[in-house]
């Protein structure tokens, strides 16, 4: 009798490590998934950019301080690999494109191109799906670290490695290109 | 959310269910009275289950096919409207769906639109041209982000699922009238024999009740399932947004357009974020109402000061409702979320409109015009200095003009 308690209770704990470990993976696939998500945005944004440069160049080549700038926060910004540095490095970009946006204002025909206006919807709608993805993968990535930090699931995180949260710094993000007609 | 899904499943596990009961006593009715006696009515009510049987399979596996078919809406591509693929599919972002769902738009003036498919993996979006029209960048991401709030609360599956079942009582209602009154018409010589026949009469007598009674109270219930629907939906959709502000503008500007929706299909009229169809007044309204009154939307939207959450969306609904909308679990896991700063997008078409007309109004008055008002139509005139002592009359309705103090 003694011994099949026993045998129950084993199996009892062995079942709650298994649920304890599948958490905590599931945890860090939800975190790896949200992180992709933004991952796949800051390439478009990115890849964006060029093509933006390009643009302004036509109606603006004497401006090559900001486009220069723009140029070399995308440089930083492609080689950032964790969330932190991308953070930084995206915040960086955002104030760049935040100076070009508002030096357009100062060329009516860039302004008035078709190509220019549609970049620069689809660069702020990128920047929106960035800050929407953000919410999640935060999100995600508090909560598989809190699994992974308290108990009882600190006993067995030891190969679990803690989430990075995806901040853009303050000054940037605020920095939506502003347009006014 | 899973309390809303669940709870959705719930009722709708619970309306479907009520619908089939109203759906086979229509069957057992009709096959009674169009035998003759009681034996009628099993294969009545077997052919009536057979019949939505049928339409449910139909339904779900082409309902939003079906839906989007008798609204009209067409399948549009990423170069046609980019900025309203930007927006869902950011809001399909926000809303963690999984899947961009696929954009229609309805070419229809008046503004409105709706979500439809089975599950999150097969969503579509539908806005009519109208919307479009009127609504600047923000506010159409409220409505998006609205109708992907019903699509995550499941709650177009469930709309499907009744609305055809509601198709398929008032279908067999109006065959069974029908029949009745052929039946009815030639038996009644035989009927008034008194052979055994009271009996039948009686079953007669419920046969007509119950085809009479049950599209009404197939379409009560119908309509009860998306109110509360609405509020919930609203929650969502400032939560996705992160910014309230655009939606109550939104459900503003879609109370005050005057243009009735051309699809005045009742099956259809619970799914669009706005009533289609003008409601009617009274009690009448409070039951037959599909969605609740938009300045009670409007103003729990605006009352969430700050926070975009479930939470805050809560607080406002009781401080307009006095009572709690968001289920607790949904408010206990709810984390403070901040309301995101506008996006400048640039004036909609009617903004320049506007501005277009108040620059000639402003050249007018300089040189010396006044402004008329017709006292019939209410149509507003401005007419040159050399005419404004004459009487005139209004060019739309030939009415009478009156002189509208200069403002």
């Amino acid at each position: 009798m003694g011994f099949w308690i026993f045998l129950g209770l084993l199996a009892a704990a062995g079942a709650y490590v298994v649920g304890l470990y599948n958490g905590l993976v599931r945890g860090r696939n939800e975190t790896r998934n949200g992180w992709s998500q933004i991952d796949v945005q800051l390439k478009r944004r990115h890849d964006l950019i060029p093509n933006l440069v390009e643009t302004v160049k036509g109606y603006a080549a004497h401006e090559k301080e900001t486009l220069q700038a723009v140029v070399e926060a995308r440089g930083a910004a492609v080689s950032a690999t964790t969330p932190a540095a991308a953070g930084k490095a995206e915040g960086a970009l955002t104030a760049a494109l935040g100076k070009l946006f508002a030096l357009a204002e100062n060329y009516p025909d860039l302004k008035a191109n078709q190509n220019f206006l549609a970049l620069q919807e689809e660069l702020s709608s990128t920047e929106n799906r960035i800050g929407f993805a953000r919410q999640a993968y935060n999100d995600a990535a508090t909560r598989y670290n809190n699994r992974r930090e308290t108990f009882p699931g600190n006993l067995i995180s030891g190969s679990f490695d803690e989430a990075e949260l995806f901040e853009i710094e303050e000054a940037g993000e605020r920095g939506v290109p502003q347009v006014s007609f | 959310m899973w309390e809303q899904i669940r709870s959705n499943r719930r009722r709708s596990l619970f309306v479907v269910a009520a619908m089939g009961v109203l759906l086979v006593a229509i069957g057992v009715a009709l096959g009674s009275a169009f035998s003759g006696d009681a034996s009628g009515g099993l294969p009545g009510g077997a052919v009536a289950f057979g019949i939505w049987l049928v339409m449910w399979i139909v339904a779900m596996r082409r309902g939003d096919d079906i839906m989007l078919g008798m609204a009209r809406a067409r399948e549009i591509e990423k170069a046609d409207h980019p900025v309203l693929f930007n927006v869902v599919e950011e809001m399909s972002i926000a809303a963690q769906l999984g899947r961009v769902p696929r954009v229609y738009v309805v070419d229809d003036p008046s503004p409105n639109a709706f979500a439809a498919g089975r599950d999150p993996e097969k969503a579509c979006v539908a806005v009519t041209t109208g919307l479009l029209r009127i609504l600047d960048r923000d506010e159409l991401q409220g409505v998006v982000a609205h109708e992907l709030g019903h699509v995550k609360n499941r709650d177009v599956a469930l709309i499907t699922t009744a609305g055809v079942m509601m198709g398929s009582i008032v279908m067999l209602a109006e065959l069974g009238w029908r029949v009745l009154r052929v039946s009815g018409r030639r038996r009644l010589p035989r009927s008034s024999n008194r052979e055994g026949n009271g009996g039948q009469a009686v079953l007669m007598i419920a046969a007509l009740a119950l085809i009479v009674l049950s599209p009404i109270l197939a379409q009560l219930l119908y309509f009860a399932l998306s109110r509360r629907r609405e509020y919930l939906a609203d929650a969502s959709g400032a939560l996705f947004s992160r910014y309230p502000e655009g939606l109550a503008r939104a459900l503003e500007k879609l109370g005050g357009a005057s243009e009735p929706l051309s699809d005045k299909s009742k099956v259809t009229a619970p799914m669009y974020i706005v009533a289609p169809l003008r409601a009617a007044r009274g009690i009448r309204a409070g039951l037959l109402a599909t969605h609740p009154p938009l300045d009670e939307r409007v103003r729990v939207l605006r009352a969430m000061s700050g926070s975009a959450d479930f939470r805050a969306y809560d607080e406002a609904y009781r401080g307009v409702a006095g009572r709690s909308i968001v289920g607790l679990h949904s408010l206990e896991e709810s984390s403070r979320v901040e309301v995101r700063p506008p996006v400048a997008g640039g004036p909609t078409p009617l903004a320049t409109h506007r501005r277009t007309r108040e620059a000639s109004d402003a050249y007018l008055s300089a040189s010396g015009y006044v402004r008329r008002v017709c006292t019939q139509c209410a149509a507003l005139l401005k007419i040159p200095s050399s005419l404004a002592g004459r009487e005139l009359a209004c060019p739309r309705c030939r009415g009478r003009l009156a002189e509208v103090e200069p403002g």
